[in-house]
């Protein structure tokens, strides 16, 4: 079970927060000032979640004039610090979730022991999924505009997707490059007015409509592309340097497999407006629940729903072993959300 | 032992030159996950000190070498021993992964001087 090595490995705490998008800070901030002293397993290079690759953030309230998506999280994780949060820079590796006592593994060998634990483990960029993407990804496939753009100077570039992300990536490439395309299927943007307002204002901007990417071509660098009409089914060849992803999001549930239930798309399910999974202890919020609205905020909502969640059930366990075992002293074990929130709420 | 910053001037003596096998970091000032994996580099550069040389090239100011490595991706990590390059990660990626890479550099060393 534990590593009887690590000094951690003996004591058990309330709440062990996996992952640190606003879903987990947030759940951190209300467990910390609950008393609960949880730890977030913050993640090695992902702490902050999706928010730590955007830059502006316009639409979460309290700052009107914008705030910066890194900036934003490092806040929220002062937050919870100051209330007495451990937030660890390290990676959950597994996670034995099923046992009253619940064991969250981490890269750097900790082995953190709690009686319950918050899921917000995000999401990570959808692939599109085909034969050459892996191969020519950081050969010309991208996913991250803010990163990649400059790299792309005076090239043809398309953007694949039609959401919010899609037209923040797009309008940031048009500094850039010579031309930017936006790859949709549908004949239409499903991102919000003034992002879709933006990218048909932008003269570099243009769209290729009902249109999906079939194939991507280049042997040492990305040269173009084969679309497909999702309508007449027709294929023609588009040339491009560079191809930025921007299609959504799918739930990083890996670790979770076999133990939590999830959908039939991968998200972790909760019992109706709660975040309780079916698991006893265990909570889940943010994007790795949410496949409707994926927003800064709602991740933010849902993590303070986590947390007020498992202060409920500790409590409740607390109220037993009161009875059974006066001195067991109630700690909580949180887990943050890696991922993140979406980047497309960011925007 | 913390990283090194490298350019397109002194990479060659630096990075393709240098008896300890190296982790070169390409990285720029805008590039968010850059800054995400820049403190893993210089743990990492602890833990190895001695051993394996971590450096960092930044992408704007080198053109150079942006062009020679044809980086077109950043955080990029590159992994070189013997002047050659073994390995490249792209992406933010967990400690632990680049952690493997750097022992995969180490063995590749070890064959390398054994041949």
């Amino acid at each position: 079970m534990t590593e009887p090595a690590s000094p951690t490995s003996t004591d058990v705490r309330d709440l062990v927060v996996v992952g640190s998008g606003p879903a987990g800070y947030t759940a951190a901030i209300y467990a910390a000032r609950a008393g609960l002293s949880p730890v977030v397993v913050a993640g090695s290079v992902t702490a902050g979640g999706a928010l730590m690759n955007t830059t502006e953030v316009e639409n979460f309230p309290g700052f009107p004039d914008g705030i910066q998506g890194p900036e934003l999280m490092d806040s929220m994780r002062k937050q919870a610090e100051k209330f007495g949060a451990l937030v660890l820079w390290d990676d959950a590796t597994s996670l034995d979730l099923t046992g009253e006592i619940k064991t969250v593994t981490t890269g750097n060998g900790d082995v953190f022991r709690a009686r319950a634990v918050i899921l917000a483990t995000g999401s990570a960029y959808r692939e599109l999924g085909l034969p050459d993407e892996k191969r020519l990804s950081g050969r010309g496939v991208s996913w991250c505009a803010t990163c990649d753009g400059f790299f792309f100077r005076d090239q043809d570039i398309l953007v694949v997707g039609g959401g919010d992300s899609a037209v923040e990536e797009a309008t940031f490439l048009s500094r850039f490059g010579r031309t930017v395309t936006m790859v949709h299927r549908r004949d239409e943007l499903r991102a919000s007015k003034i992002m879709a307002d933006r990218a048909a204002a932008d003269p570099k901007i243009s769209f290729a409509w009902n249109s999906q990417v079939v194939a991507i071509h280049g042997e040492d660098k990305v040269t173009g592309v084969t679309l497909q009409d999702t309508v007449t089914g027709e294929t023609r060849e588009v040339a491009a340097g560079g191809i930025f992803v921007a299609i959504g999001h799918v739930p990083r549930t890996e670790l979770l497999i076999g133990q939590v239930d999830l959908d039939e798309n991968g998200y972790v399910q909760v019992e109706g407006r709660s975040t309780r999974t079916n698991l006893e202890g265990v909570f889940a919020c943010g994007d790795v629940v949410d496949h409707t609205y994926r927003q800064a905020i709602t991740a933010a909502g849902s993590g303070c729903s986590a947390a007020l969640d498992a202060q409920h059930y500790l409590a409740s366990l607390t109220d037993v072993a009161d009875v059974i075992d006066p001195v067991s002293p109630g700690a909580a074990l949180v887990v943050t959300d890696e991922a993140t929130a979406d980047e497309e709420m960011a925007r | 032992m913390s990283t090194v910053d490298v350019t397109d001037l002194t990479f060659e003596h630096e990075v393709l030159r240098s008896d300890l096998p190296v982790v070169v970091d390409f990285w720029a000032e805008w590039c968010g996950p850059c800054r995400l994996v820049s403190p893993v580099i210089e743990e990492l550069s602890e833990e190895y000190a001695g051993r394996v040389k971590f450096v960092k090239v930044d992408t704007e100011e080198n053109p150079g070498l942006r062009e020679d490595m044809r980086v077109q991706s950043i955080p990029y990590l590159a992994f070189f021993t013997g002047g050659e390059l073994e390995n490249g990660l792209i992406g933010a990626r967990p400690k632990a992964v680049i952690k493997e890479a750097v022992e995969e550099l180490l063995a590749a060393r070890e064959t390398q001087s054994g041949s």
